[in-house]
This record gives C-alpha cells, sequence and structure tokens, in this order.
C-alpha cells in the first residue's frame, strides 16, 4: 500500500477570492486544512524607500495607495506623524473635517468589506447594494478633493481645501424627464454638508436592509459561526488591532484609549464581539457602521456652526492663499520654496498612530534635519492580521479560507507596501 | 416557549422570506443606475482628469516655464525645457511633456502653478492605442486647453475662493 501524503494546493495569487495578490499554500488533508503558508510580497511598491527620495507633501498622494480602500485614513496617519514632529497645531476645523472624513472612510471600508465578504460567502446582493451607498461617499470624496478614491486631500498642518458649498448635480439627458432628474438631485440642493447629513440620515435604514439580508440568514451564519475563532488572548498576543481585535471581546480603540484630532469631543461606543468568530467579526464592522454615522452627524453640526480656516497659516509649512501669492512678493517667495524644497522637519523620531478602518495604522517618521524622512516605516494593520492566517484557517475546510480571508478585511496595497 | 418560536421561525424559512422581500421590493422601486455614456454621473469642479495648458484671452500661452510644476510632481511625470521663443525671443518651454503612466493625477502640479497654466480638466474617459501616446506634448496639452475653453475657466472661478 502507498504511503498517504497530504496534498499541497495554491491558492491565489490570481484568484477572485484572494482579494487581490494573495499566494496561499494550503496543506489539505483531503478537505481539511494542516497548514496554510501565506506569501506576501507581490504587490510590493517599496512606499517606504521611495519616501526617502521625496519631500514630506509629496509622499501624501503614495499613502492613498497603501490601503487603496481606506484612503484618507492612511493619509491621516502619516501627517500626523510629521505634525507631531513639527509641533504644528491644526486648525480646529480641519481636525473636525478630518474626523468626518476618517469616518466616512471608515463607512467606504466596510461596505467594501461587506459586499466583497458578502460575494465571497455567497450573498450578491449585498454587494450590488453596498456599491451604490459607495457611489454616494465617493461622491463626497470627489467633491472635496476633486479624485474619487486617490484623494490626496490631508495635508501637514490641515486640510487641502475647505468643504465646497455646492455640489454637482446631475445634467439633463434624454432619458430623464424634469421630474426624474429632480428626484436625482433632490440631495444635492445644497452644499456638501447638507448632501453629508441626508446621507447621515438614511444610512441607519439601509444598513438595517444589509442586516434583514444577511444577519439572521442560515446560510450566512453556517458560514460563518465558528468560523476563524481567535481567543481574546491570542488576539493580543498576535498584534490585532482594529474590528479582529474587538470581534475577540477586548474592548481596544484609538479613537477612545489614545484620542487624537477631535475624537475625543465625540459621542460614540465601541462594538465588542463575544465569541471572536467571523460572525462577531461581522456584527462588530456593522455596528461600526452605526457608530461612525453618529460620528459624522456630530461633525456636520459642528462644521455648519464654526466657519474657520483649514490649514495652519504658517507659510513654513503650508502654502499661502493662492490671492495672496499673486500679489505679495514674501508670499510667492514662500510659494516657490514649499513647492521646490518643501520644509525641513527637525531631527527627532515621531510615531503617530490613527484608527484606520482595518485596525491600528501609524506611521514612523525618523528625520535628520532635511526635507526628506530620513526612514519611514509604515504600521500597516493587514500585515499582522494576515500572519494570523495559519492559526485561523487550521482545522477548517477549503471552502472556510475564503470566509477568513474575507473577515480579516485584507488589502494587499497596505500589506505589502 | 423560546425553543418553539425558534423552530417554527426555523421550519417556514422567516428569514429567507424577509430578505427575499426586501430584494423583490426593490423590482418596483425607482432604478439607481445611470446610462453611462449618454448620461454621467455628476462631476465636481475639482475634478482632477486629463491635464490641459492654458492660453490667456489673447491666446498667449500662460505658462512662463518656471518648472514649479516639474519640481513638485511626486511620480516625476512632467519634463520641461525652456528657452527663448524664436519670433518674439520671450523665455517660453520648448518642451513640456507630461507622461501619464507616471502620472498619478494627485493635482499638485495644479496647486503648484502660480500662473493657473497647467490645469486638470475633467477629461477622464481616454484611451491610447500606440506606445508613445501616453506622453502628451505640448501641443496636445495646449489642444485640450482650447478645446475645453469655457469648461476649464468655470472650473477655475468656481474654486478661485478655496484656493
Amino acid at each position: 500500500m502507498s504511503e498517504i501524503q497530504n496534498y499541497t494546493i495554491n491558492l491565489g495569487p490570481q484568484h477572485p477570492a484572494a482579494h487581490g495578490v494573495l499566494r496561499l499554500v494550503l496543506e489539505m488533508d483531503g478537505e481539511v486544512i494542516e497548514r496554510a503558508d501565506p506569501h506576501v510580497g507581490l504587490l510590493h511598491r517599496g512606499t517606504e524607500k521611495l519616501a526617502e527620495s521625496k519631500t514630506f507633501n509629496q509622499s501624501i498622494p503614495y499613502m492613498d495607495r497603501l490601503d487603496y480602500m481606506s484612503m484618507m485614513c492612511n493619509e491621516h496617519g502619516y501627517v500626523s506623524s510629521i505634525e507631531k514632529l513639527l509641533g504644528v497645531d491644526v486648525p480646529i476645523r480641519a481636525q473636525y473635517i478630518r474626523v468626518m472624513f476618517d469616518e466616512i472612510t471608515r463607512i467606504l471600508n466596510h461596505l467594501l468589506w461587506l459586499g466583497t465578504h458578502a460575494l465571497d460567502v455567497g450573498a450578491m446582493t449585498v454587494f450590488l447594494y453596498a456599491f451604490r451607498e459607495r457611489e454616494d461617499l465617493i461622491d463626497c470624496y470627489e467633491a472635496v478633493s476633486g479624485a474619487r478614491m486617490h484623494a490626496a486631500y490631508y495635508r501637514v498642518g490641515g486640510v487641502y481645501r475647505d468643504l465646497p458649498d455646492s455640489m454637482p448635480k446631475y445634467e439633463a439627458s434624454k432619458f430623464r424627464n424634469a421630474k426624474d432628474l429632480d428626484r436625482l438631485n433632490s440631495n444635492r440642493e445644497g452644499s456638501l454638508l447638507d448632501f453629508i447629513e441626508d446621507f447621515a440620515n438614511r444610512f441607519p435604514g439601509i444598513v438595517d436592509e444589509y442586516e434583514t439580508l444577511l444577519t439572521d440568514n442560515r446560510i450566512w451564519k453556517q458560514r460563518l459561526v465558528d468560523i476563524g475563532v481567535v481567543s481574546p488572548e491570542r488576539a493580543l498576543q498576535r498584534g490585532f488591532s482594529g474590528p479582529m481585535l474587538r470581534g475577540s471581546g477586548i474592548e481596544w480603540d484609538l479613537r477612545k484609549k489614545q484620542p487624537y484630532a477631535v475624537y475625543d469631543k465625540m459621542d460614540f461606543d465601541i462594538p465588542v464581539g463575544v465569541n471572536g468568530d467571523c460572525y462577531d467579526r461581522y456584527l462588530v464592522r456593522i455596528e461600526e457602521f452605526r457608530q461612525s454615522t453618529r460620528i459624522i452627524k456630530q461633525c456636520v453640526k459642528w462644521l455648519r456652526e464654526n466657519p474657520g480656516p483649514v490649514i495652519v497659516e504658517d507659510f513654513k509649512v503650508a502654502p499661502p492663499k493662492r490671492d495672496d501669492m499673486k500679489q505679495n512678493m514674501e508670499s510667492l517667495i514662500h510659494h516657490f520654496k514649499l513647492f521646490t524644497e518643501g520644509y525641513s522637519v527637525p531631527a527627532g523620531e515621531a510615531y503617530a498612530a490613527i484608527e484606520a478602518p482595518k485596525g491600528e495604522f501609524g506611521c514612523y517618521v525618523m528625520s535628520d534635519g532635511a526635507n526628506k524622512p530620513f526612514r519611514l516605516k509604515i504600521r500597516a494593520p493587514g500585515f499582522v492580521h494576515i500572519s494570523a492566517m495559519d492559526e485561523m484557517v487550521k482545522g477548517h475546510m477549503l471552502a472556510d479560507v475564503v470566509t477568513v480571508i474575507g473577515t480579516m478585511d485584507v488589502v494587499f496595497g497596505e500589506i505589502d507596501r | 416557549m423560546k425553543v418553539l418560536r425558534n423552530y417554527i421561525k426555523s421550519l417556514f424559512l422567516l428569514e429567507m422570506f424577509k430578505g427575499m422581500r426586501l430584494t423583490g421590493s426593490y423590482l418596483w422601486r425607482k432604478k439607481f443606475t445611470i446610462r453611462y455614456p449618454e448620461e454621467r454621473a455628476p462631476m465636481s469642479p475639482r475634478f482632477r482628469g486629463l491635464h490641459a495648458l492654458r492660453r490667456d484671452e489673447n491666446g498667449e500661452e500662460c505658462c512662463v516655464g518656471c518648472k514649479l510644476c516639474e519640481a513638485t510632481c511626486p511620480a516625476m511625470a512632467i519634463t520641461i525645457e525652456t528657452g527663448p521663443r524664436e519670433d518674439d525671443g520671450s523665455r517660453r518651454t520648448t518642451r513640456y511633456d507630461i507622461d501619464l503612466f507616471k502620472c498619478i493625477f494627485c493635482g499638485y502640479c495644479v496647486e503648484a502653478c502660480p500662473v493657473d497654466a497647467i490645469v486638470e480638466t475633467r477629461i477622464c474617459d481616454y484611451h491610447f492605442e500606440e506606445r508613445g501616446e501616453n506622453i502628451m506634448l505640448k501641443d496636445e496639452l495646449l489642444a485640450i486647453g482650447e478645446e475645453n475653453r469655457d469648461r476649464i475657466n468655470s472650473d477655475l472661478s468656481a474654486q478661485a475662493k478655496y484656493r
């Protein structure tokens, strides 16, 4: 009788459920996973090294492309580490805008996560509905920064521009009568803040719809409950953060524990799971939708009442206003200096972390006093989570690997960097 | 009692029918899709699409060849050479190339330009058929600027107060 060996298969890097370029080498005993070995690095672009040859501001657009599902959160992490080193005070309005867009980003990210996770598990409808809501939020991105995804909106010392006081509207076409057009444009009549508020009012009802489709659904529960269980102790030991950690029942959220920007003025709760399985992590993220909506509403209310500057008026760090630059010699010089050589950051090191949708996203900047970082280290939450792959899928079936990849919310832009 | 309720729930597929009632209700709701090439999604005046070089109202090109955009471009997509123009000897760019494969559409060139010469238009659907077409030459950039003159000017004035 021949010896029975375990079977080794490759999942990915070209696999629709691998979320990008994940390559998993799976050692299988029949259909049961004995060992999972994630191979990462296929999307490595050398962002950290690239940052060393660019001025501080030039790296901001590259931060969007790390975790390309939560763009502005990455920018926030990077920008706040430099601000820490520089010691600039960000105007309060800019901080509120940042918090609002961090939460919009969180919803954006979780919507994509929910859609693709459900799609991987076998539910198509949620994917289509989630993308409808993403469209509205991406319109907010576009209205404020001009790009639908890679915003490059945050700057050291604030944000680039103030929120627009009008929203772009649908234009007439031969497929729409006037009434139809009015319906489409009904929430676009006012400012961006009105649009966001309208969304925030609508959104909890839409989350209920997602829950109707998924939460009690027996197929969804059969696929998720008791899959990929992580005990609270193991979650801590593995360095989990974000919903992965909270799903295991540990109440840890940087927004509460180490408040940055104006999160200490916000009223919101941290959801935690009980069992630490995929279903609990799903519930945690669904609750984060609702909490993010609460934060957005508070920000909209504050931003409506308090106009003001959105970027620091220190022309050594942030460029002067355009009108000023065109009429004032000194401002023109500042403008030229900033866009050619940038600003120098005092020698030193700083680490700033924010609660990105996936977990703790941090940037460690070392400066030797030049206008470029000496070294930039990016702490990506996804990298830590994917290293627990083996532990989470061991003993499960092959089909559960897809669920576990989905629940980790991996995005390879940040893992491979 | 709870066991009985759960039994009835699972026997009659209640949660399944709830979900199907929701998806079924979408049959009668207004559609939220648009018919793309004829209809377009709303576009913000801040939109960052294909680049263009502007000319002023006299037909003179705005760019003065200060090379700020070249210096600030994170992707090093812009190449500029300057020199005196042949007919009047004024300092102009003799070469202004943007490599659209390198460009990451961050908008830093627009931010940097002190004379609003380079702008990013609303054009977002274009393609290349031949190798080398990705490098936009100065003439092409100026032509895009002329073609979309009104749109570019209205977008610029709409954004002036924010910048």
